[in-house]
């Protein structure tokens, strides 16, 4: 026990004073943010029990609109449903022709740049620019939802094809198949269960936020959501709420089945 | 379709494979290639062999131009392929049958499925992708999956499938092909000795059979001696040895691959 390390070793474990400074520079930041924005403690247990009046308030759910509440819901199902379906036959395309092994780079970069411009926006920000482009109402969250598709499914589709053994294609194109049966044979099977599972993953993704896109007016149960917030029918509210969490597990529960089924 | 192909090859004289001074340059002033000849016809099985890197999966991939040669011709029946393009160079890869390495079968896809890739080159995509294959060609392809004893497997994934099996569907997929000569890289060195074997006499039997010349890369020179009727040894981009397999001494095998030791 009272043994110590030999002084000719040295120290075991260096020790790295840059990452230390590191983490003492972020510590300080978030103390002073803290404090520029002005978040307390106080203000914090102050925000509690406004809270606390809010829940009160959103108790017992309100369901006698409910045939409002049900169309809004079937046009936030439909705006999800059709935009999942463009958006997803759309990237299977450009998903292929921006992969960069089996394309000239001229064709996969400009797909690439198309790619990263539907990544670049959060899709509200989509949804405000198609509201000003088409006018209020569901085409404009229609067209969010399907360049958000496009951004998701098209760049992970392109990185699947990437990781493809190429052996098989060498094959097809060593017996003459055209480039479209060597798609066909060659690529797609070897790609056809994740694209499968990032086509369902985004339909969740769509079917969320096409809760969304109607605060800015862009369709769907949004619009009606964000109008009870600011009329403080927060019953109502609560029961959107509630409708809008059952809808999201039923759809978890559907693309599971078709994962399944492509297994 | 089918029938007009066997119509065509009927009238051709005979099926052959006409290398003429093929040079290939990766690096320019550097040839891995450099001035390769030779003929091959009708039934004879021509082994090539040389050390590793000295371009032998170059030269058997310049036949179909899957890697473009830099300067010569390649003639299959008559046609040369050096100078082919697009859609005619896909009609004239259609006479050239290859067998690879590490198989390149499509793993998900059935057995009956790998076979028919072989036919892909005489089928519209929109017919292929609907499987939607002449009678023929699928009787075709049930008549080479009992003949190399794997048509209980038809309908099972090829990945399902152990390393000599999977050989022999993609033997089964170049044969199917029709073609007017046999290439095969390596095809039994990702195989155990009794299945290498067994996969040599598939493919001379196949190629004796249907009267298709067969050219084979082979590391292993007793399989290529056991096997061919013809042994072209490659060294430094160039032939050094063209010739009968009984021919091919002690001497030869020093020249192609440097060293004696590992002769004993």
């Amino acid at each position: 026990m009272n043994e110590k390390i030999k002084p000719q070793y040295g120290t075991p474990f260096k020790t790295n004073w840059w990452a230390r400074a590191g983490w003492l520079l972020a510590i300080l930041y978030v103390i002073y943010a803290a404090n520029y924005l002005n978040v307390s403690w106080v203000r914090f247990v102050a925000g509690l029990s406004n809270g606390a009046d809010f829940l009160g308030e959103m108790v017992p759910l309100n369901f006698t609109r409910w045939k409002l509440l049900v169309g809004n819901l079937l046009e936030t199902v439909e705006i999800a449903v059709i935009a999942s379906a463009f958006g997803i036959v759309l990237s299977l395309p450009i998903g292929l022709l921006a992969a960069r092994n089996l394309m000239p780079s001229w064709v996969s970069w400009t797909a690439r740049v198309f790619i990263a411009l539907c990544r670049s926006f959060h899709p509200v920000i989509f949804a405000i620019l198609f509201v000003k482009a088409v006018g209020f109402g569901p085409l404009a969250g229609i067209l969010t939802l399907i360049f958000a598709s496009i951004g998701f499914i098209g760049k992970l589709f392109a990185e699947a094809i990437e990781e493809i053994s190429l052996k098989p294609v060498e094959a097809l194109r060593s017996a003459g198949a055209p480039f479209i049966s060597i798609i066909v044979y060659a690529v797609i099977p070897q790609v056809q269960n994740r694209f499968i599972g990032f086509s369902s993953y985004q339909f969740d993704a769509n079917l969320r936020n096409s809760t969304m896109v109607g605060i800015v007016g862009a369709g769907g149960i949004g619009g009606t959501l964000f109008a009870a917030f600011q009329r403080f029918d927060y019953d109502f509210l609560a029961a959107i709420l509630v409708s809008i969490i059952g809808l999201v597990m039923v759809s978890e529960m559907i693309s599971l089945q078709i994962k399944k089924v492509f297994q | 379709m089918m029938s007009e192909q066997n119509k065509s090859s009927g009238t051709q004289p005979k099926r052959s494979l006409k290398i003429d001074n093929l040079v290939k340059e990766y690096v320019p002033g550097k040839p891995i290639l450099n001035g390769i000849s030779f003929e091959v016809e009708g039934t004879n099985c021509v082994a090539i062999i040389g050390p590793s890197g000295t371009g032998k999966s170059t030269l058997i991939r310049c036949v179909n131009k899957l890697i473009p040669p830099t300067s010569g011709n390649v003639y299959v029946s008559g046609e040369n392929i050096t100078e082919l393009n697009g859609k005619e160079l896909r009609r004239a890869r259609r006479k050239i049958g290859m067998v690879f390495q590490e198989f390149n079968l499509v793993e998900r896809l059935s057995v009956m499925e790998n076979v028919l890739c072989g036919r892909l080159g005489s089928i519209s995509p929109w017919r292929a992708w609907l499987r939607k294959y002449p009678a023929e060609e699928i009787n075709r392809a049930f008549e080479l999956l009992e003949s190399i004893g794997l048509l209980e497997f038809a309908h099972q994934r090829a990945d399902s499938l152990s390393g000599g099996q999977r050989q022999r569907v993609g033997i089964a997929r170049a044969i199917i092909q029709n073609p007017h000569v046999l290439l095969a890289d390596e095809p039994t060195s990702s195989l155990d000795p009794k299945t290498s074997v067994e996969i040599m006499e598939l493919l001379v039997e196949l190629s004796e059979t249907y009267g298709i010349p067969f050219i084979i890369n082979i590391h292993d020179v007793e399989l290529a001696k056991r096997f061919t009727d013809r042994v072209i040894g490659l060294s430094q981009g160039g032939i050094i040895y063209d010739g009968p397999p009984s021919e091919l001494s002690n001497e030869n095998l020093k020249e192609i691959y440097g060293g004696a030791s590992w002769l004993q």
